[in-house]
């Protein structure tokens, strides 16, 4: 079969899942900016093009408030989970028997509705909830907590459950492909297993961390549900304001400029966290 | 015993704080009190009767059923042409077409949401359930592209040149070989698809306007106190659900692989 025929059949057949997700996406985007630059008055949208949403969302300190606290504990929540998960990606990866077996273990509940997973933790962390009714049954404690629920903490917590396995999956599959004369090599070589550790499975599996890195950071910076169901008002996100904007505040200008302003920001992170996990990665090498 | 060791432990620990909350809904389901805290009142099966009578829950199930088997159809069939086309075909753009498809996996919920409200409204789609399959179709490619991917790697070219060098077309081959081979592939990504879309609750949010899907018709329940143990009994029957049918969707799937993982 020759060249061109190829080209032509993998891009026809190709062409009608690429296109629906690249006009699903890419015409939002641009609605999304036009939207930015017109203005809300009252029930009608002036659609003279301005930078007031702009101008009002940087300056307003509610606006910055929640943006960064939506990036720092989604950087919260990446760094628990992916610390959380290395060690089980490194046990199903080299060290367990059966690994399908485990493999399907982690990603089973995960498998079921991530609002029931996230109002699941509602009713564990609540002031009647499980762990309080627990404690107190136990005689651990004498009255509630009252820390556990409507706070950061129950926001990390929850989200860094929500999201293991798309940390465990890449982390295991890097260590999967590392070739184990690499660290045979190192033992031959007098490394200790800290230090082959360290010098050869780490450095060779910053591919993979960046990757869970990624997919964990990148949409828990715009989650909705976890930071409405377990937030409280300490633990609200940029994602409530957004929806507030387009529900009862019927901004939708002020809401698309936030949108596009969010999705700026976690990829301003996001690069410069490849970036600068990269270079650490090659250095250790 | 054999004594476990540091890591074994760790793992083990890891997964009762895996299991452990999603386990507490069907565990209170089944508690015969209205609050959900330990000791357990005792035994009763009330909250899944009362599950029955509710209309408007019944009608958010039909709007699940219907938007999770369009939408499971849709992404499947578009994901079947792409998957072949990204297995079988070197083509320029391959790449770049392979990342776009993958895209909805990575931006976040709430942006989706927002700018394709903004997009149907523009071209005069009110929210609707039609809105929401248009959503949860372009949420649930990624995953039937990557399955159906998958289905086609495992697949011998040479079947397929076996069946032109002995006459068969283009039609009657795909047909009669590849078809199918990649069966259980393609009843895999519909599953998958259909639970995706079935539990998907963001992008329901801001499009199904007066017809609620059922993680719709939840999100409105869990506000009231009073309803907390049907809430928990019907999120007890959609933890089932979801994890009855993409068990047997990984079956189908290990079947179209014909290898573990």
């Amino acid at each position: 079969m020759n060249l061109r025929s190829e080209t032509a059949k993998g891009t026809a057949l190709s062409a009608p899942a690429t296109l629906y997700v690249g006009l699903l996406v890419a015409a939002p985007l641009i609605i999304l900016i036009a939207y930015s630059l017109w203005t809300q008055t009252y029930v009608d949208l002036d659609r003279t093009p301005t930078l007031a949403n702009y101008r009002e969302a940087l300056t307003d300190p509610l606006v910055r408030h929640l943006m960064i606290r939506s990036i720092l504990i989604s950087a919260a929540v990446t760094v628990v989970t992916v610390a959380l998960a290395y060690p089980i990606a490194y046990f199903i990866a080299l060290k367990a028997k059966k690994k399908t077996l485990w493999l399907l273990l982690i990603t089973i509940p995960f498998w079921s509705s991530y609002l029931l997973r996230v109002f699941a933790w509602k009713l564990i962390l609540g002031f009647n909830g499980v762990m309080n009714s627990a404690l107190l049954a136990l005689g651990l404690i004498d009255e509630p907590l009252t820390f556990l629920l409507y706070n950061e903490f129950a926001v990390v917590l929850t989200l860094a459950h929500a999201w293991a396995p798309f940390a465990i999956l890449p982390i295991f599959v890097s260590i999967q492909k590392i070739d184990p004369s690499l660290l045979e090599a190192a033992t031959d070589l007098g490394s200790n297993k800290l230090e082959s550790f360290l010098r050869v499975t780490l450095p060779l599996t910053t591919q993979g961390i960046i990757a869970a890195c990624l997919i964990i950071f990148i949409p828990t910076v715009g989650d909705y549900v976890t930071p409405s169901l377990v937030g409280g008002s300490d633990g609200k996100m940029i994602a409530n304001l957004i929806q507030v904007q387009f529900g009862a505040a019927n901004n939708w200008p002020l809401g698309a400029t936030l949108s596009l302003l969010a999705m700026l920001s976690v990829g301003f992170v996001a690069i410069v966290f490849v970036i600068g996990a990269s270079t650490l990665g090659r250095r250790i090498r | 015993m054999k004594r476990l060791s540091g890591l074994q432990t760790y793992a083990i620990l890891y997964l009762v704080f895996l299991y452990v909350p999603v386990l507490l809904l069907p565990l209170f389901s089944f508690n015969d009190g209205t609050i959900v805290a330990f000791p357990i009142k005792g035994w009763t099966l009330e909250w899944y009767r009362q599950l029955a009578g509710e209309a408007t829950l019944l009608n958010s199930l039909v709007n699940s059923l219907i938007v999770g088997s369009v939408a499971a159809l849709l992404s499947t069939s578009m994901g079947l042409f792409a998957a072949r086309a990204f297995v079988r075909y070197q083509f320029t753009g391959k790449r770049f077409s392979e990342g776009i498809v993958m895209l909805p996996l990575v931006v976040p919920g709430i942006i989706v949401a927002s700018s394709m409200l903004v997009l149907f409204i523009s071209v005069g789609l009110r929210p609707s359930l039609t809105a929401v399959i248009l959503g949860h179709t372009l949420l649930a490619l990624p995953f039937s592209v990557s399955i159906l991917k998958s289905a086609f790697d495992d697949f011998d070219i040479s079947l397929e040149e076996a069946a032109f060098d002995l006459g068969s077309g283009v039609w009657e081959t795909f047909r009669r070989v590849t078809l199918p081979i990649v069966v259980p592939g393609i009843v895999s990504s519909i599953l998958v698809t259909f639970t995706v879309s079935f539990d998907e609750f963001v992008l329901a949010f801001f499009l199904s306007g007066n017809d609620p899907t059922l993680p719709v018709y939840i999100w409105s329940q869990i506000r009231f106190p009073a309803k907390l143990p049907n809430t928990l009994a019907l999120g007890s029957l959609l933890l089932l659900a979801s994890v009855l049918l993409l068990v047997v969707a990984e079956l189908f799937r290990r079947r179209s692989s014909n290898k573990l993982v």
